[in-house]
């Protein structure tokens, strides 16, 4: 079983409100914030460890999990906390953040799950950068494959010939089988300790959220294959057809008042914003 | 000519708020494009519902029904939405960003090689190009985009947009063909459909919000929150760590992934107000925080604060409120 994680770095997404606009409206700059891999993607990378794990927390994997971004050369580090937590390679496709879209990261994966053959994909619902939510369906499309959107969580049989997925959605949760290959969008849910069911690991409960990297998972990180290539290596045309031409700050809510009793906050409610 | 295709999802017999925000959305954009606009709606029975989506001020209305469209799968509607979109040459495909919305229409773009604008909250015509507003980094940098693709996706904020007046029933109504289902619909199956119960107004379309958070530290407690809902006719939210804590069903955390929600009045109760919780409320009228810690970054975006014990606070609240509207 291989599975294929798609991550994409940005800037941490705790101090998104840090981020500047240059003068010019062109750019956004992150200067001074953190890189990270975009949280849900690290969901992604926990559930294809747990979907392939022998037991609870084992990192002895019964597969392989491959992880790809799309972005600059420093990415490797972002790539590298992702192997540090067990997944076991890496690829890098060579890109300018501007000069992407989903179209083009979509047909990147396509080509490298042409290459790879993995019987998985599992990506984080959106990143919290660009909060488009749009990589993954695409990519099933162009393959011609299944979805599992927005998954809470995943339920494997032992012999990993399928998926079936709670949808986090509108209304409830749905709950879709998948024939493999497939393509999985992980959401909120997934890191939770029942996130994922793989009939094997059975008896403990996982950690609540994504693992951290120990100390022997940095180390054995350094060894791990990381490659690299471009996009005009894969041939995948690089127009853009999602242009952004100019950023600009939305308007900011202020602080109001402080009220000091419930009937002084009613009255308020009541005669001044006239919402009562 | 038509050139803007309004994409309805229809469940349950009932035409939301957020369809009738998008045929709005529709309208300011046929105006810019000088045409106007289709609704295609897709669900396993609108009988109920054709005549009012015909008084939306369509040129027609299109029905795409059948009993297994009611499960929405993206591997289903892709194909139907591309065979519409199409055959009828539509500049603008949109549809407001539910979750349907969301897992479908990135999947229908790639088929027809489209590009996509997602949750947009504005649009403009820059020189006769079409340009979308759309929040990024949660909420806290707004992106003008434009598409260079012969259809322009798109999905909207409903919250964002007013709702279109209806008028008479007088769009032209008539049956989609459906295609026939593709391989691929063969690997997906449909296991069930587990309802989030809730006797409430809708959270993504009521006029007042009661939310609740890590704060309320257990699921009995969330009761307190409930009251005080049911005491404003309001809808209930929660912020991320209330619904991990499993206090609540995750269908009602609002926030940057989770319900955008714009109403008159939205109460945050026991929530920090980490901007991953700000980027799904901020747009709305007026915002009251209840918080015990001064230094919340809530109130710093509250119209309204009040600081201390919320065990306290809500059921006086809730008390007084009955007292006004009782
Ligand atoms: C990828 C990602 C996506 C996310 N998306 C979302 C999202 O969509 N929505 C969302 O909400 N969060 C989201 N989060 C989580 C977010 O970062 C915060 O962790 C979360 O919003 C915190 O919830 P909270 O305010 O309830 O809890 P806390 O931050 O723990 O705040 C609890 C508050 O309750 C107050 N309190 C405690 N006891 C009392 C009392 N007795 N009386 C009065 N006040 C009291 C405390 O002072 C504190 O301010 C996301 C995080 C990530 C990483």
């Amino acid at each position: 079983m291989k599975i294929l994680v798609p991550m994409k770095r940005v800037a941490d997404p705790d101090n998104a409100n840090k981020v500047k606009i240059s003068p010019d409206g062109t750019k956004v700059t992150s200067e001074g914030l953190e890189s990270k891999p975009n949280p849900f993607d690290e969901y992604a990378v926990e559930t294809a460890l747990r979907i392939l794990e022998d037991g609870v927390g084992s990192g002895n994997l019964r597969g392989e999990v491959v992880v790809v971004t799309v972005g600059g050369d420093d990415t490797v580090r972002q790539v590298r906390q992702c192997l540090a937590m067990g997944a076991d390679r890496g690829i890098i496709v060579q890109g300018d953040d501007d000069q992407l879209d989903s179209t083009i990261v979509a047909n990147v994966l396509a080509k490298l799950v042409e290459k790879e053959q993995p019987n998985l994909v599992i990506c984080g619902k959106q990143a919290v950068d660009g909060d488009s939510n749009q990589v993954g369906q695409a990519l099933a499309e162009i393959l011609g494959w299944p979805q599992a959107t927005f998954a809470g969580q995943v339920e494997v049989p032992a012999d990993l010939s399928s998926a079936t997925v709670t949808r986090e959605v509108d209304g409830g949760a749905a709950k879709v089988k998948v024939q493999l290959p497939a393509v999985i969008s992980v959401d909120l849910r997934i890191v939770s300790p029942v996130g994922v069911n793989n009939n094997v690991a059975a008896g403990k409960e996982y950690q609540d959220g994504p693992r951290y990297a120990s100390l022997k998972g940095i180390m054995k990180a350094k060894k791990k294959p990381v490659d690299t290539m471009t996009i005009a290596d894969l041939g995948v045309d690089q127009t853009l057809k999602v242009r952004t031409v100019n950023f600009t700050a939305p308007p900011q809510r202020s602080a109001g008042v402080i009220v000091e009793t419930v009937e002084e906050l009613v009255a308020k409610l009541r005669d001044e914003a006239k919402v009562l | 000519m038509s050139n803007v295709l309004v994409v309805a999802n229809i469940a349950d017999n009932e035409v939301k708020k957020a369809v009738l925000s998008t045929a709005a959305f529709a309208k300011t954009v046929s105006g810019y494009t000088g045409g106007s606009y289709d609704i295609l709606a897709i669900g396993d029975d609108l009988s109920g519902v054709k005549d009012t989506l015909a008084s939306l001020g369509a040129g027609k209305v299109m029905l795409a029904q059948g009993a297994e469209l009611g499960t929405a799968l993206a591997e289903r509607l892709s194909p139907i939405i591309a065979q519409v979109a199409t055959q009828g040459g539509y500049k603008v495909v949109v549809s407001a960003a539910t979750s349907i919305a969301k897992d479908v229409f990135p999947r229908f773009a790639a088929r027809i090689g489209a590009g996509m604008a997602s949750e947009v909250v504005a649009v403009s015509n820059e020189g006769g190009k079409l340009t979308y507003v759309r929040p990024m980094y949660a909420g806290n940098v707004n992106g003008a985009v434009q598409i260079d693709s012969a259809v322009e996706v798109v999905t909207i904020r409903p919250t964002e947009f007013d709702a279109i007046e209806p008028g008479a029933a007088a769009s032209a109504v008539e049956e989609v063909a459906l295609p026939a289902a593709e391989a691929v619909c063969g690997k997906v199956e449909f296991l069930g459909f587990e309802k989030s119960v809730s006797n409430r107004p809708d959270l993504a379309e009521a006029a007042v919000v009661v939310s609740g958070g890590r704060g309320l530290k257990s699921k009995e407690n969330f009761n307190i929150i409930e009251a005080l809902a049911d005491a404003l006719s309001a809808a209930v939210g929660a912020s991320r760590a209330a619904v991990d804590s499993g206090f609540i069903h995750n269908d009602f955390q609002v926030g940057q992934t989770g319900k955008i929600v714009a109403p008159d009045l939205y109460i945050a109760v026991g929530i920090s107000g980490a901007l991953q919780h700000v980027a799904g409320m901020k747009s709305a009228k007026t915002v009251v925080a209840i918080n015990k810690d001064e230094e919340a970054p809530i109130f710093q975006i509250a119209d309204y604060g009040m600081v201390g014990d919320l065990f306290k606070i809500i059921p006086e609240l809730t008390e007084a409120v009955k007292k006004i509207k009782g």
